[in-house]
């Protein structure tokens, strides 16, 4: 069994919430659950009562350009869920809070500092056999008014990690293995999320997301055994500035979470272009294991 | 373009012609509705080979071969949160088994995006075909004496 988040060491522990925190918060009003999932249907089949969706696909990203909500899309949706700007969101879901940390990250650019994750996410909280519902709640609209977008702070963008990756600056590709090397690029057939070259930007260590979590109960894991595996065996340090990238940023909103606020990396930032962007990009530079080793053999 | 067995074709158009909402609690009461593989075709620990590749949901298909040499297919979802592939689960086994194998066959993996809508992400997807893929292989596998032949 993991520890309390408040044993565990954290740089930031005020942004990690436990399931038995939320059940005691579920009438609170100042507080805002908010569920966001891979999985169209879960959200639909039952929720933590009082539970709002946001929806990544739906509800934050731009419907016409790969880019997310604008300043007004953003308050829109702040208001449609009754959110204020001192209310307190906290994001749960599945797959291990892929989804909720990246809307946790999205939030970040727009300066909602009072957001949190539930630790463990949704599944913690159904193995648990808390309560759930299938009803939709109604709240009343917010006045919510946010800042412009802050895309500085937190996110990179294309030329950013080529710049990065010619310094040579700390770079993180969080996706599996078979991916950093070229092996598995994308499936067939599948509109949305390929690339045309496989492989990884060069430079790029391979820290698959997963590892920042316990395996039997989807909690983060403290800081100790995430230091072992970013500072002391990817030899990253605290201050240095660092890229986080996967495939199309939701694996790697998770990392920048982690490094950013359980182990207080000063400087990260997250590559949502990721490699569905990188892998496509004429003449950008990619080492891919895979066809390096295939061309050995072959020669 | 070539139609879908009869069964699958008439569930896929119902669920095409719904709004969101509607097709959404459509897909709940299907995965509401699935049954796991009987017993008598398998029990735990279930085989490697019969593992979609590729779900997270821990999916597993099996056929079972009927008198008149058609099949029914069966699934496991070991995923509790697995509400999608429990869907699909009770799609194809409902639809296909029984169908022609040549047309089981055939069937499309795309045809997923007509289930659930374009919005997949790519994990999804990539599990949601394997499923799909599972049973054209089983299919194609019934088929193969006689192609021998």
């Amino acid at each position: 069994m993991s520890k309390g988040i408040a044993e565990r060491g954290y740089a930031k522990a005020d942004v990690l919430v436990s399931t038995e925190w939320v059940a005691q918060h579920l009438e609170d009003p100042d507080v805002r659950f908010a569920e966001s999932n891979e999985d169209p249907l879960l959200y639909s089949s039952n929720h933590i009562p009082g539970a709002v969706e946001i929806d990544w696909t739906r509800d934050l990203n731009d419907p016409v350009r790969r880019d997310y909500l604008a300043r007004s899309g953003f308050e829109k949706l702040m208001r449609r869920v009754g959110v204020a700007r001192d209310t307190t969101i906290v994001l749960y879901g599945d797959k291990n809070n892929w989804w909720a940390t990246y809307a946790f990250w999205l939030l970040q650019l727009f300066g909602h500092e009072n957001a949190k994750i539930m630790d463990g996410g949704r599944l913690k909280w159904i193995k648990e056999n808390r309560p759930v519902t299938r009803d939709v709640p109604k709240y009343d609209s917010s006045n919510y008014r946010a800042p412009e977008r802050d895309d500085t702070q937190f996110r990179a963008f294309r030329d950013q990690t080529l710049k990065h990756m010619q310094q040579k600056l700390p770079m993180i590709d969080v996706r599996s293995p078979e991916e950093y090397r070229g092996e598995r690029l994308h499936m067939p057939d599948y509109p949305n999320e390929g690339a045309l070259r496989g492989g990884h930007i060069p430079g790029a260590l391979n820290v698959p997301w997963g590892r920042a979590v316990n395996q039997e109960d989807g909690t983060f894991k403290d800081a100790i055994e995430l230091r072992k595996i970013y500072t002391e065996e990817n030899k990253l340090r605290p201050q240095d500035d660092v890229i986080a990238y996967c495939r199309i940023g939701e694996r790697s909103s998770h990392t920048w979470f982690v490094l950013r606020y359980l182990l207080g990396f000063s400087k990260v930032r997250n590559y949502d272009g990721s490699w569905t962007e990188w892998g496509n990009l004429v003449q950008a530079p990619v080492e891919n294991p895979s066809a390096e080793a295939q061309d050995e053999a072959a020669a | 373009m070539k139609l879908l067995p009869d069964q699958l074709e008439r569930l896929v158009s119902t669920l095409e012609a719904l709004d969101r909402g509607d097709r959404i609690q459509m897909l709940i009461e299907l995965a509401n509705q699935f049954k796991p593989v009987p017993a008598r075709i398998a029990q735990h620990p279930f085989p490697a080979e019969h593992r979609v590749p590729g779900c997270e949901s821990e999916a597993y298909v099996w056929s079972e071969l009927g008198a008149k040499g058609n099949l029914t297919y069966h699934f496991a979802v070991e995923n509790p949160q697995g509400i999608s592939a429990m869907a699909l689960a009770t799609i194809l086994g409902s639809s296909l088994s029984g169908a022609a194998l040549d047309e089981v066959a055939e069937v499309p993996a795309d045809v997923i995006y007509r289930i659930f809508g374009r919005e997949l992400s790519m994990g999804k997807s990539l599990g949601l075909m394997g499923m799909v893929n599972m049973v054209r292989a089983e299919a194609r596998r019934q088929m193969l004496p006689s192609v021998v032949d």
